[in-house]
């Protein structure tokens, strides 16, 4: 089996794959970072979103053998480099932006994506840009207060639903 | 999913000896491929992927039209493409959500040939040209059918060519749960004429809906097409709407691309 290399939270990574290897299966199984979730596995729910060289990608719906030499950050990256939360994690936490907890490490990895392209989103953009990770537990206007911390606005002024 | 061997070339003619070997197919960016091969409707022996070959990537104007490089993302296409053809960008950047648009490509889109896909409709809407390893196809003789294409076996798209249109849009009915098009319609003017191409709505896939391009040629104004309608048969029907209600949508659609590209 071909051994891929990639650069995971900054750290060179480095497994053997077989064709098949899916991104979430090398992160979770082959290099040990669970904190990226599996949910569906359809390429629907957003759970297992990732950063690939800075865009966000289903990690259940790309072949590890396709990203060689890939720059990866998982939830397990977010966190500030003493290992306490990060600033979109704390964010999650102090507007309790998550019942269960499984879509929140794609909820976040999302939430990374768009700050990064736009760093103040409005509550429509936040809406619309993670209409791809799907929360089955809260509904969204929490995970909606996270991201408006999170970016440094006011969560207050989200309407109450 | 079944194994398979996977094999990533860098360029054009190391992809085409690759995909000589009649088990292997091209992969690109595999936001169908790999959802179809895990619930095994597809099972490949051999994938060459496409995503690594430069030649394949980004967006380049030459003169009055668009190139398209067949494995250039939808995110990419909506960046680069904003201010050459705003409708193309605007499509892409509807497709799907942000993470199919960090992996998707347009050749893969277009290759699949989905009934509801988004792509197909610009690509028949204007009268794009799809440059494959080994010809050029026009779009008119392109897409031939829901998942039907005229591309050969092994044969696969390396770019798009895009006359550039005076104006244009794409006015897409989401349906939420998939984010395909329920309905999606694309308009394009140029100084030969108007076309039309409607996704989502036939059980034949994409299709130009020859009436409202004749009814715009004459006079680009939505009110133009408000009293015509295409025949509910041969519409999808699903759980989503009838083709009753799809057959609708195709006008309701083409009325606010009108509005959104004068």
């Amino acid at each position: 089996m071909p051994k891929v290399m990639m650069k995971v939270n900054g750290a060179e990574a480095a497994a053997d794959v077989e064709g098949r290897t899916l991104l979430s299966t090398y992160l979770r199984d082959l290099i040990g970072l669970t904190g990226t979730h599996v949910g569906c596995d359809t390429s629907q729910c957003g759970a297992c979103v990732v950063l690939v060289d800075g865009q966000p990608v289903k990690s259940c719906t790309a072949f590890a053998a396709d990203l060689e030499g890939a720059e990866v950050t998982t939830v397990e990256g977010m966190t500030n480099p003493d290992g306490s939360l990060g600033v979109i994690q704390k964010a999650f936490q102090d507007y309790h932006g998550l019942q269960c907890g499984f879509c929140t490490p794609g909820m976040v990895m999302s939430t990374a994506a768009l700050l990064a392209e736009n760093p103040k989103p409005s509550e429509e953009e936040i809406r619309h840009y993670l209409e791809g990770n799907i929360c089955r537990c809260t509904g969204y206007q929490n995970i909606v207060r996270a991201v408006m911390a999170a970016s440094g606005q006011d969560a207050g002024a989200l309407a109450a639903e | 999913m079944h194994n398979f061997e996977f094999v990533k070339p860098s360029s054009v003619a190391d992809a085409v000896a690759a995909l000589a070997n009649g088990e292997a197919q091209p992969l690109s960016g595999g936001q169908t491929l790999i959802p179809s091969m895990k619930a095994r409707l597809n099972a490949p022996e051999v994938l060459v992927s496409l995503t690594g070959i430069a030649e394949m990537q980004g967006v380049s104007r030459d003169g009055g039209a668009l190139e398209v490089g067949a494995a250039t993302t939808h995110a990419t296409v909506a960046l680069e493409a904003a201010s050459h053809f705003p409708g193309l960008a605007g499509l892409a950047g509807q497709i799907g959500d942000p993470a199919v648009r960090a992996r998707g490509t347009i050749g893969g889109s277009i290759a699949n040939n989905d009934p509801s896909a988004c792509y197909p409709a610009a690509v028949l809407g204007t009268v794009a040209t799809i440059v494959t390893d080994r010809r050029e196809i026009a779009a008119d003789d392109f897409f031939q059918g829901m998942f039907t294409t005229a591309l050969d076996e092994g044969e696969f798209i390396t770019k798009v060519r895009f006359p550039i249109p005076e104006a244009s849009s794409y006015a897409k009915f989401l349906q939420p749960a998939s984010r395909f098009a329920l309905t999606g319609v694309f308009v394009a003017k140029y100084a030969s004429g108007v076309r039309v191409a409607v996704t989502g709505a036939s059980e034949d896939g994409v299709f130009r809906w020859a009436e409202a391009e004749a009814a715009l040629s004459s006079n680009f104004d939505a009110e133009a097409v408000a009293g015509l309608s295409v025949p509910a048969d041969g519409m999808i029907s699903d759980l989503h709407g009838t083709s009753e209600y799809r057959a609708h949508l195709v006008r309701v659609m083409t009325q606010r691309a009108v509005r959104a590209a004068s």
